[in-house]
């Protein structure tokens, strides 16, 4: 794999170790991830994927025990840091996951929540901001008739892209998917996988599958996890016909997992 | 008979059982309240409402009681609700695994089962004697927040953890901090939750009769409140010290001041279910 450049860099693990109370998920853990790329994360459940994900928007934090040593660096930034603000971090990095989580509430509001927070208020501004989030991840037609209904009334898949409608809304640059279509039907899953194919050119995404077809279709780079520790890291297409590790090359051929 | 007639069988007589249970406590509430409404109905008129008691029963009214009641119940809200939900909030969403929440939890659902009269009794040393509130209305009130404070508490702690964890999430991800996620996502969708605690809770202390009596109200009073330093009393007291007049005409004038104050109680308890209900049909999982 290429050797990136420092500007390069936009997302970067380094020596990373990350502890549950007494027990290790990652361990020293390097990588790092292009601009404007997808990548995925695969591996048998728990082997720390999520947990992995997790550290780039420090949603880990609320984890009782966690622990990390290392660094996490985000657009150059080690994200760790005494003064870096959750907040801030958090509207860069948008979060979708793996059970779609639409707030209690209508279309409208759930997509214009992020602004909400932020105390913007201008109307005009919100309605464009929602309008342009729902069309982006393709829900626009199915639901630009009725923005009040409650988003609980949608089915499986259009909650899971009014989820990433929702986190698009705060103009990120970054995507992290935990195994956003795990829990959705074949159809709504291509709808997302054409989804994500478009949001690359404006967006760095990280996504979780375990769904190796996908990750074959869909991503530029995958990173192979096992037992917390980081087998192989190289583009999809080297991964999945020519890896390095005989591990990866069990996994991949379904030998395990 | 084979085995699966004699299950039948005793299903059948235990439904039957049941229901007879079930015929018993409404036939006794109907009787009661039946028994109530003939006494009293025919003491409730304008005069009953605007009178204050008096020697002589055909004159006495509820005036004074009525209006202490409500003074007291919207007092008590006012200091109970604001607290109660914060020390639930709290509990619940700041503090979860603190030692210190652990220990003041235990405790607080002890709080919730002491008798009132002891609450009557802290108030008159706290409220009365050393903040100096004296029998007022005031002095009542916090007394009645005291008692209730718990309930709420617990109630608001119960509704709030039924709020998936999902949408903390969904929000925390989207860069709100835990203040934002609680004013605009948990709190709205456990406000029914929340709701039908607080009036469960003011509920019970409409009825409350024994910590008030220590805290100094009164029976017999010839004002009406007119702010939360005024002396008071409240309906279940009036009642009592009716029903303990040798003069038959009382117990109808007692009748007649528990029709109103199941009336309140029905209207409060009504406000609630509408309230649930409108919450709720917002908020399905
Ligand atoms: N909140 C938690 N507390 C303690 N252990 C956890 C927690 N979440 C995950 N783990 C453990 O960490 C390991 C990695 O979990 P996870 O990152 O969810 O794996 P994956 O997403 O690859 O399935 C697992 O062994 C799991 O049991
Ligand atoms: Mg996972």
């Amino acid at each position: 794999m290429e050797k990136l450049s420092i500007k390069e860099k936009k997302l970067e693990a380094i020596n990373l170790n990350v502890f549950y109370g007494a027990k290790q998920v990652l361990k020293d853990v390097n990588i790092a991830i292009k601009a404007n790329t997808v990548t995925a994360f695969i591996g048998p459940s728990g082997c720390g994927k999520s947990t992995f994900l997790r550290t780039f928007n420090r949603m880990n934090d609320y984890v009782e025990g966690f622990r990390k040593e290392g660094d996490i660096i985000v657009d150059g930034k080690d994200i760790y840091q005494k003064m870096i603000r959750v907040e801030e971090l958090r509207k860069k990095i948008g979060m979708v996951f793996q059970k779609p989580n639409p707030f209690p509430k209508s279309i409208f509001e759930n997509v214009a929540y992020g602004l909400k927070i932020q105390g913007i208020k201008n109307k005009k501004l919100i309605e464009e901001t929602v309008e342009k989030s729902l069309k982006q991840s393709a829900l626009w037609d199915e639901v630009k008739d009725d923005l009040k209904k409650s988003a609980l009334s949608l089915s499986g898949g259009q909650q899971q892209r009014l989820c990433i409608a929702r986190a698009l809304a705060l103009e990120p640059s970054i995507l992290l998917m935990d195994e956003p279509a795990s829990a959705l039907d074949p159809i709504s899953t291509a709808k997302i996988e054409d989804l994500i194919w478009e949001l690359k050119q404006k967006y760095t995404i990280v996504i979780v599958t375990h769904n190796m077809q996908q990750a074959g279709r869909i991503s530029d780079n995958t990173a192979f996890f096992y037992m917390g520790d980081l087998v192989e890291y190289d583009e999809t297409k080297k991964i999945f016909t020519n890896p390095e590790k005989e591990r990866t090359q069990n996994y991949i051929t379904g030998r395990f997992g | 008979m084979t085995s699966a007639d004699k299950n039948r069988i005793k299903d059948k007589a235990f439904e039957y059982v049941g229901m007879a249970c079930t015929f018993f406590g409404l036939f006794m509430l109907v009787i009661f309240l039946g028994d109530i409404l003939m006494t009293g109905i025919e003491k409730i008129d304008m005069d009953f409402l605007s009178n204050f008691p008096s020697s002589r029963a055909r004159k006495a009214g509820i005036y004074p009681a009525w209006t202490g009641t409500l003074w007291i119940l919207g007092l008590t809200a006012i200091i109970a609700i604001p607290i109660g939900i914060a020390a639930g909030i709290y509990f619940e969403e700041y503090a979860k695994k603190s030692k210190m929440a652990n220990f003041l939890e235990i405790n607080l659902a002890n709080l919730a089962g002491v008798p009132s009269i002891i609450y009557g009794l802290l108030g008159l040393q706290i409220f009365v004697r050393t903040l100096n509130f004296g029998t007022s209305l005031l002095s009542g009130a916090c007394t009645l927040a005291l008692l209730i404070l718990p309930v709420i508490i617990v109630s608001t702690r119960e509704a709030l953890k039924a709020v998936p964890d999902s949408i903390r999430q969904a929000s925390y991800g989207m860069g709100a901090n835990t203040w934002q996620t609680i004013w605009h996502q948990v709190l709205p969708a456990s406000a029914g939750g929340i709701i039908t605690g607080i009036i469960l809770a003011i509920s019970r202390a409409i009825g409350e009769t024994a910590p008030l009596i220590v805290v100094g109200a009164a029976t017999f009073i010839t004002n009406v409140p007119d702010s939360p330093m005024s002396d008071y009393t409240v309906l279940p007291m009036q009642i009592y010290s009716w029903i303990g007049m040798p003069d038959k005409e009382f117990a109808k004038s007692a009748a007649a001041g528990i029709i109103v104050l199941l009336l309140i109680t029905f209207v409060l308890n009504g406000i609630a279910v509408f309230l649930r209900n409108r919450w709720q049909k917002k908020v399905k999982w």
